[in-house]
């Protein structure tokens, strides 16, 4: 915290109170940023999550067949690192030569130019991130729904319930709090996203996917700013603290 | 009723098919694309089998980034890391779990609350620590060092020590066992399962990691694997059967593990989730 008051642009370093908090207000590329991630988090992280639900309760399901089968197709993502299946998503989105486009073009559409427009770069990093972390909150909500009783589900049943109703009041609140575990942690790692717009999109083009983590490695480790780094740094914190407490708030409440 | 759930069930696997495949999609064309010359990656319509490039693109890797000596540091890192991680975590852990001293609700909670703070505020501090005062870039501490006190390892070991009957170790302490003895010849061998979901949590967090290493590390030498790929990414003119065959190799292995140990890989993710 100390750093980000400190002016490190000089040598040796000053102690400069609301320089790099300041030049936060002002600086254009950090609302750019801020709004990218905060799209992002709105976009990505609710449409991550219903999916993962949806799939955990699929898996869950006793009608299901080759559950090992689907179970590996979700969760292998779970071990891929994120250099490498960056490296595969750029080469899918390539606009002339990748797999998506082809698939597009033989089914009639003229395909996008991925990587290099504003709008379809952000799509790719949404899928990119969508593709790796659902199996993993699959998991997390399936390890929740094996630990609902299954007596509650009989006794709702006998009760008459149908359905939708069991899911919504035996499920749901069933899961609540690992449900909420799986948000928390979702938010705070799109709040932190670096890798992916890093090496897919190298926060481009121009700024149109550059996140907080990207900025803060470029202020911090490309110019050496530590202080402004700090300060961006932060902002994150400040922010992931403020959804997790949010959302604990909203949870309770309901 | 019957009827009913013979459709719905249709459905269900109708609808999951095809997500399935989309998803295994991308791994599959990365083995694909790793065993083709780029002409044929770039062809249209994209290649869908294998073929019989793969040696032609590993060798363009190993002279582009000298991939073989990244894949070495990339082991010896994780691996050092898996075990002292693991060492630490467990006995962190089981001193949580199995002795009283003072402070250590305080102890235990300022541990928890370490991993509620985002690593990026960690990084900068973290950077300067270890680069500049320690001065251990290019060096395999310096990457390894500060993930080495791993909080969500020692909270998953203090639950995994925490259902160890403690008659069992007072047992032991009757019999005139040493507290080290007791440790290493009783308690660990009891959670040999837990530490095998920890080991894989850990090694696949090191092996992958990217930021750090990236940070820490300058000479080409000292690359760990994913730096040594990422280097080649980021440039225009880029060999991508050899992109293709550094990411395979790097992730091929754990897809074969993870089909094996799939129970392991899901309990050490699961060990954080579910909190009664």
């Amino acid at each position: 915290m100390y750093l980000s008051f400190l002016n490190t642009r000089v040598y040796p370093w000053r102690l400069e109170a609301g320089v790099n908090w300041g030049r936060l207000l002002q600086d254009p590329f950090f609302w750019i940023a801020l709004k990218n991630t905060l799209f992002i988090l709105l976009v990505q992280v609710p449409l991550m999550l219903a999916l993962a639900l949806l799939l955990a309760l699929a898996l869950n399901s006793a009608l299901l067949r080759a559950k090992g089968f689907f179970r590996f197709a979700f969760f292998a993502p779970v071990v891929v690192g994120a250099v490498a299946y960056s490296a595969v998503f750029r080469l899918l989105f390539n606009t002339e030569f990748g797999a998506v486009n082809a698939l597009l073009r033989a089914l009639g559409h003229p395909g996008y130019d991925w990587l290099y427009a504003p709008g379809p770069a952000m799509a790719v990093i949404v899928i990119a991130l969508t593709w790796r972390w659902t199996g993993y909150n699959a998991i997390i909500l399936l390890a929740g729904l094996q630990s609902i009783p299954k007596e509650l589900y009989e006794a709702a049943e006998l009760d008459g319930a149908g359905p939708w109703q069991r899911f919504w009041h035996v499920t749901l609140p069933g899961i609540r709090p690992v449900l909420l575990f799986a948000l928390v942690l979702s938010i705070i790692g799109t709040l932190q996203l670096f890798t992916e717009p890093f090496l897919i999109t190298g926060g481009g083009p121009g700024n149109a996917t550059m996140t907080l983590g990207v900025y803060l490695y470029q202020q911090g480790f490309r110019s050496f700013n530590f202080g402004y780094a700090s300060a961006i740094a932060y902002t994150v914190a400040l922010l992931a603290a403020l959804f997790s407490f949010l959302q604990m708030r909203l949870w309770r409440e309901r | 009723m019957r009827r009913q759930r013979f459709w719905f069930a249709l459905a269900l696997h109708a609808g999951l098919l095809p997500l399935a495949l989309l998803w295994l999609a991308p791994l599959w064309l990365m083995v694909v694309f790793a065993t083709h010359p780029e002409q044929e990656i770039f062809r249209v319509p994209v290649p869908l089998l294998p073929g019989d490039a793969f040696m032609e693109n590993w060798a363009s890797l190993q002279a582009d980034t000298n991939f073989l000596r990244a894949l070495a540091n990339s082991v010896v890192v994780s691996g050092l890391y898996t075990l002292g991680g693991l060492l630490l975590s467990a006995l962190a852990g089981y001193a949580l779990a199995v002795y009283e001293f003072r402070f250590k609700a305080l102890v235990f909670s300022f541990i928890v609350a370490t991993l509620t703070i985002p690593y990026f505020v960690v990084v900068i501090p973290q950077y300067i620590l270890v680069a500049r005062d320690l001065k251990l870039t290019n060096t395999y501490w310096g990457v390894i060092l500060p993930f080495l006190a791993n909080a969500l390892g020692v909270f998953y070991m203090r639950q995994v020590f925490l259902s160890l009957p403690s008659s069992l170790l007072d047992a032991a302490r009757v019999d005139g066992a040493g507290e080290g003895r007791i440790f290493f010849q009783i308690a660990l061998p009891l959670v040999r399962p837990s530490l095998a979901a920890l080991a894989l949590i850990l090694f696949l967090n090191a092996w992958n990691d990217y930021l750090w290493p990236l940070l820490i590390l300058s000479q080409k030498d000292m690359y760990t694997a994913p730096v040594a790929l990422g280097t080649l990414i980021g440039l225009t003119r880029v060999s991508w059967g050899g992109i293709m065959v550094g990411s395979a190799l790097m992730t091929v292995p754990f897809l074969v593990l993870f089909l094996f140990l799939q129970r392991y890989f899901v309990a050490g993710i699961t060990a954080g989730a579910v909190k009664e």
